[in-house]
């Protein structure tokens, strides 16, 4: 698997690509700022690509920016975001193409070294991974939020372990019931939220951003 | 009587109610600037000429002068109604200065305040006393015109005058007198209410505050507030301070002790040393989640990486109620200042939050005529006093120190909205207003 880095602070960036080394992941380009990101990124089409939010030059929220640019150019592209910090808005922002293959984490989960290398597979996959974080605020809500308000409180943990990127077998194990219950809950808020049957994984993506749009 | 008439003559009373009233107001002020002033000048110069005599002026000065204040204050309040504001000019009373004190003597005399409120007295009075007079007299005069009472009093009597004719002679020049009276009454009604704000006017002249006693009003403020923030800010120093040495720099000694115990126990134990590890590992993350905190307290990252428009946004997705968050600027708000602006937002979200018990919000922010005015809304159970809170308190602060302030309207019942204000301006005009709603 091919990765593409984007990361400014040089002990982050060589910790990455040790890390992802060491699992047998193949770092073909290691950029440090913002604006060569895209370049690399259409140069070596990689598998998928890890950013940080904030890159230079102008230490906003460059590296968001150009993962979004990078995704109008190459659609699909799958990208993890990393940062400092999370926040919804840019979790949403991320997910507005609808399209999958979108990661966003807290530095923090790179500790967690082999769920941080399923995160970055399933993202490759096509996959959503939100960190637990933007998950944990969208739980605190109260009040009815409009699409989610039809969910039993269940099928709402259920959905939020799948916008954390959980597999069925993961979430059936967390909450301790039988794949089977997992995906009949799955199924059940596929059909409360609308969303019209069609391929599995898009069809996860489509939930998860209803989660997130709450 | 039917519909269309009726209305039309509650028009026409709530045309003329407002004047008459105007011209009772004028026979009130007048009666009082000519009683209540006159006798408050003598008791004033009294006082004065008193201060040589074994120094009995010298208590009974600032007494005459609580009293005068008294009456310039209640003049300022009226004007208020006439639309003339008139800003009290006093400096403030010294706390260690009672009553009867030298101390409060001293303070007295030299405030020109004082010495402003003495010089207007009598001039108010005599100005007060003759446009009062006009505007109830014309009022009264023509009202006795237009309901024929010359008429009456020209068969009563032998001999009556009215307006232009003097005395009347014959039933003709007796009924004339009815559209003088109603000139006059007319004209009456139509100068009465300038004729009060004519009065005012000149006591603004005399009782509003000089340039001078506006300037240093404004330095005593400017003081105070410095003097806030810089104790705020020593404050907000030494939480970080706190926070930091108590939370992140413990969590990486012990990450570094669990750490030095996994390198030993590597091959005696290497079970033990994968434990250590692991709670290392923990210990590194719950350092960095109680830095993210401290960082977030210090300037928030969003801030930093979408200005006030993004984080305002962010802010409103943060909260457990949906919020509709507004953000019309047209440039970019200097860093301080929107900060600032930001926290103080934050704050009044923390407050509906806490206490409103709100089921929705709502967070307006724009810039006009040097002035970021930021609304929140909510439509909680209201009732929320500005001086019981230590949040709105904190907010005030926070406005304070940038010259801005806060006003609250939270009627019982709801709904409660805080307006946020802070001079500043804008630059590198940006495009595209941010909104959206959580």
């Amino acid at each position: 698997m091919r990765v593409v880095i984007a990361e400014d602070l040089a002990l982050l960036r060589d910790g990455l690509t040790r890390l992802l080394t060491a699992f047998d992941l193949e770092v073909v380009d290691a950029v440090d700022n913002g604006p060569a990101l895209l370049p690399a990124l259409l140069k070596h089409k990689p598998d998928v690509a890890i950013a940080d939010v904030r890159l230079p030059p102008t230490f906003t929220d460059e590296g968001l920016q150009a993962a979004i640019a990078a995704r109008a150019q190459i659609p699909g592209l799958p990208i993890l975001v990393l940062s400092q910090h999370v926040e919804q808005m840019y979790a949403r922002e991320l997910l507005s193409d609808r399209s999958g293959g979108v990661g966003y984490l807290l530095k923090d989960r790179v500790a967690h070294v082999g769920q941080f290398v399923d995160a970055v597979r399933q993202v490759a996959g096509g996959g959503t991974v939100m960190d637990p974080d933007v998950i944990a605020q969208l739980l605190a809500r109260r009040g009815s939020d409009q699409p989610l308000a039809a969910l039993t409180p269940r099928e709402r943990e259920v959905l939020g372990l799948m916008a954390e990127g959980r597999s069925n077998a993961a979430i059936a194990s967390r909450i301790v019931v039988t794949e089977k219950a997992v995906s009949k809950h799955i199924n059940s808020v596929f059909a409360k939220l609308g969303l019209p049957p069609s391929d599995d994984d898009n069809r996860r993506v489509m939930a998860v951003l209803a989660y997130l749009r709450a | 009587m039917n519909r269309a008439s009726t209305s039309r003559l509650r028009a026409a009373a709530r045309q003329v109610a407002p004047r008459l009233l105007a011209a009772g107001h004028g026979l009130a002020t007048a009666a009082l600037s000519l009683t209540v002033n006159t006798t408050l000048f003598a008791l004033m110069a009294t006082a004065v000429a008193l201060v040589p005599v074994l120094g009995i002026g010298v208590v009974l000065v600032p007494l005459a002068a609580e009293a005068v204040r008294w009456r310039a204050d209640l003049e300022r309040r009226l004007a208020r109604w006439y639309g003339v504001d008139i800003p009290s000019p006093y400096r403030p009373v010294p706390a260690a200065a009672p009553l009867g004190s030298w101390q409060r003597f001293r303070h007295v005399a030299a405030d020109p305040a004082t010495w402003r409120d003495f010089a207007w007295l009598l001039p108010g009075a005599i100005v007060s006393g003759l446009l009062g007079i006009v505007a109830i007299s014309l009022t009264v005069y023509g009202l006795e015109g237009t309901l024929f009472v010359p008429v009456l009093l020209y068969h009563v009597l032998d001999w009556y005058g009215y307006g232009v004719t003097w005395p009347l002679d014959n039933l003709t020049e007796a009924l004339l007198t009815a559209p003088q009276g109603v000139f006059l009454l007319v004209l009456g009604l139509v100068v009465a209410p300038a004729l009060v704000r004519t009065t005012f006017r000149f006591s603004r002249l005399l009782l509003a505050p000089t340039a001078s006693a506006l300037l240093q009003q404004r330095v005593e403020r400017l003081t105070t507030t410095r003097e806030a923030t810089v104790d705020a800010q020593a404050a907000e120093l030494r939480r970080i301070e706190r926070d930091l040495h108590d939370g992140t720099q413990a969590r990486l000694v012990s990450l570094g002790i669990n750490i030095g115990l996994a390198e030993e126990l590597l091959h005696r134990n290497p079970q033990k040393a994968q434990q250590l590890l692991v709670e290392a590992r923990e210990a590194s993350g719950q350092a960095l989640g109680e830095l993210r905190e401290v960082v977030r307290g210090i300037h928030p990252p969003v801030l930093a990486e979408r200005g006030l428009e993004g984080a305002v946004v962010a802010l409103a997705l943060t909260l457990p109620i949906p919020v509709r968050a507004e953000v019309a600027l047209a440039g970019k708000v200097e860093a301080p200042v929107e900060s600032a602006a930001y926290f103080a937002i934050a704050e009044a979200l923390a407050n509906v939050v806490k206490h409103s018990r709100a089921t929705s919000a709502a967070i307006d922010v724009m810039h006009h005529a040097g002035l970021l005015t930021m609304r929140v809304t909510d439509d909680g159970v209201g009732g929320a006093d500005p001086t019981g809170g230590s949040g709105l308190r904190g907010i005030e602060r926070r406005l304070a120190a940038f010259d801005g302030r806060m006003m609250l309207s939270s009627p019982v019942g709801g709904p409660t909205i805080v307006t946020m204000e802070l001079p500043c301006v804008l630059s590198s005009p940006r495009t595209s207003p941010s909104s959206g709603t959580a």
